[in-house]
């Protein structure tokens, strides 16, 4: 499936005092099976841009095409289309309302009218997705869970309109370490092992320095940098500017060539940051000897 | 009662426990602790390990069921002092949108006192000096839907501050926040910790934002597991991970490279340590 983002922009509050635009002149295209990290501060845009992608607010200008067809067009199927772009909203457990865990998970694919028994079938699937044991949970309230628990329930409602693209706005917010390990590797899984595109949007850079393969950056409605993220952490004063920071690990690798430490280029996930560490000291013992 | 605000101890719990009306099992159990004039402390703990209930003990919004909190010297078990309790201890929500209630920030500043019956003269030297505290001064008449999530939270501050507090108590204040919001108020707690010798209490789950505390007490299932300075606590990385926490990132770190056999501190906090211990071992 194809996802293009085409000149949009998108002003609120039109012609009154305080008429913002919120995206200006935004452009990217998203290819099958990405894992794209969309950043920057609060009021930059990316909220609005995320509610593009799936239709729920039409840009001002400019077009959004999925597999080549606009959004915004006149005989757009539209259902169609939120069946293949999932969105994940903010605290989105804050919009749990059925009686029951199944019963809210089934609100989607009932709106699709599928037939009973491929209701059923969906809800299971997507709850072993997040984690989430149905024969235990799938009767309860969902006012009974915690709210990492709220939140799969949540993001298992989406994933049972089979999406082809998932896209979560920040997903891990509010949650404890635990809730958050749990829904990144949730998400890890559904790119891996189902190959879903993944567009999360995220304030922390470690999360971002783990999972994605692509990062797209916004300041101010604009997007300003759009690279893999040893591209985009290697410039590191300029997201310093808009707001942002880099990972810890990018920020060490900075010092330590500033000290004459030699370590590859593009460093910045921990685990690959310890072995070039290593390697080094290993270097180090043998000349020693 | 005279002595209260000259106690160097601002607030003690003493076997300290809370239990739900629903619930079959103690939310906070048999906690013993104490905050001291100028400390700046930090409760880490996964959710449902008691950290909230124990903030929520510390400025009478709950009462303990056994064991008793005094703040600046007062028994949060007597109703008659709840008010007086609550200006020596405010507390700052974690939802910025919860807890602004006037229409105009300098007004929403201004509630706590105006509730109090304080003299509209001091008021308005109480609320500007609050605001400036903050770094809000030049937002005051602004409308508080108006700005972002960090200066809705200086704002809640600065209504905690302009009613003289001892202690300010941070209930995930910045869980809402972005990176920048998040700085800013850490920044602003930090100020009024260091300059005005305001005790401050954060429950946080941001590893890097309890680093910058003086001490770290853990909560796991409603009991009081471990205390000490961020680096004792931060180095115990395995039991730190079995109470479903995590570690500041260059902690994490060092621990790997422990364990590929690198003698790096146990303690590494921060990146400028990091780079100091690799430089001495390169």
């Amino acid at each position: 499936m194809s996802l293009v983002v085409d000149h949009i922009s998108h002003v609120y509050m039109a012609g009154g005092p305080y008429e913002t635009r919120a995206l200006d002149d935004v452009s990217m295209e998203i290819r099958d099976g990405e894992f794209v990290a969309l950043i920057g501060h609060t009021g930059c845009g990316k909220s609005t841009l995320v509610q593009h992608l799936n239709g729920l607010l039409k840009p001002s200008s400019g077009r959004v095409l999925i597999d080549g067809e606009d959004l915004a067009g006149r005989d757009v199927d539209r259902r169609a289309i939120r069946m293949k772009v999932g969105l994940v909203f903010q605290y989105a457990e804050t919009q749990l309302f059925e009686e029951t865990v199944a019963r809210d998970i089934a609100f989607g694919p009932r709106n699709l009218g599928l037939p009973e028994e491929e209701i059923g079938k969906r809800v299971r699937e997507a709850m072993e997705k997040v984690g989430l044991d149905y024969g235990e949970i799938a009767d309860r309230s969902v006012f009974e869970l915690s709210g990492g628990q709220m939140r799969r329930v949540a993001i298992a409602g989406i994933l049972a309109m089979h999406p082809e693209v998932l896209v979560l706005d920040e997903p891990c917010a509010g949650l404890d370490p635990r809730g958050r390990n749990g829904i990144l590797e949730i998400i890890r899984k559904l790119h891996r092992e189902q190959g879903t595109t993944i567009i999360m949007v995220s304030h922390s850079m470690e999360d971002v320095a783990n999972l994605a393969e692509r990062v797209v950056v916004m300041d101010h409605g604009r997007i300003v940098m759009d690279g893999a993220p040893r591209e985009v952490f290697a410039r590191g004063e300029e997201l310093r500017r808009i707001g942002l920071d880099v990972p810890q690990g990018v920020e060490l690798v900075e010092k330590l060539k500033a000290r004459g430490i030699d370590l590859p280029e593009g460093l910045y996930r921990i685990g690959d940051i310890r072995e070039a560490i290593v390697q080094l000291h290993r270097k180090g013992d043998r000349r020693a000897e | 009662m005279e002595n209260r605000v000259q106690e160097e101890v601002r607030i003690r719990a003493e076997q300290v426990s809370y239990r739900y009306a629903e619930s079959g099992k103690n939310a906070v159990d048999n906690v013993s602790m104490k905050v001291k004039k100028g400390e700046f402390l930090a409760v880490l703990g996964q959710n449902g390990s008691g950290k909230s209930t124990l903030a929520k003990l510390f400025n009478a919004l709950y009462v303990p069921l056994a064991g008793k909190v005094m703040v600046c010297g007062m028994d949060t078990r007597e109703d008659e002092l709840v008010f007086e309790i609550r200006q020596h201890a405010g507390m700052v929500f974690q939802n910025p949108d919860n807890q602004i209630v006037a229409t105009v920030v300098e007004e929403d500043v201004a509630f706590g006192l105006e509730n109090m019956g304080v003299e509209p003269a001091q008021i308005r030297i109480r609320v500007d000096e609050a605001l400036r505290n903050v770094g809000m001064e030049g937002l005051s008449h602004k409308a508080p839907h108006m700005l972002s999530g960090g200066q809705k939270q200086r704002v809640a501050i600065a209504g905690v501050l302009a009613m003289k507090p001892e202690v300010i108590i941070l209930d995930e204040s910045t869980a809402m926040l972005d990176p920048s919001g998040r700085q800013e108020v850490m920044n602003t707690v930090h100020r009024l910790n260091e300059e005005e010798g305001i005790s401050v209490v954060i429950i946080t789950h941001y590893m890097v934002e309890a680093a910058t505390a003086d001490y770290i007490l853990v909560m796991d299932q409603g009991k009081l597991v471990l205390t000490g300075k961020p680096r004792e606590v931060f180095s115990r990385v395995e039991q730190i991970r079995s109470m479903g926490l995590d570690v500041p990132p260059m902690t994490e770190l060092s621990w790997l490279l422990r364990r590929d056999g690198m003698p790096v501190r146990d303690d590494v906090l921060t990146v400028d340590e990091m780079v100091e211990e690799i430089c001495r071992l390169l």
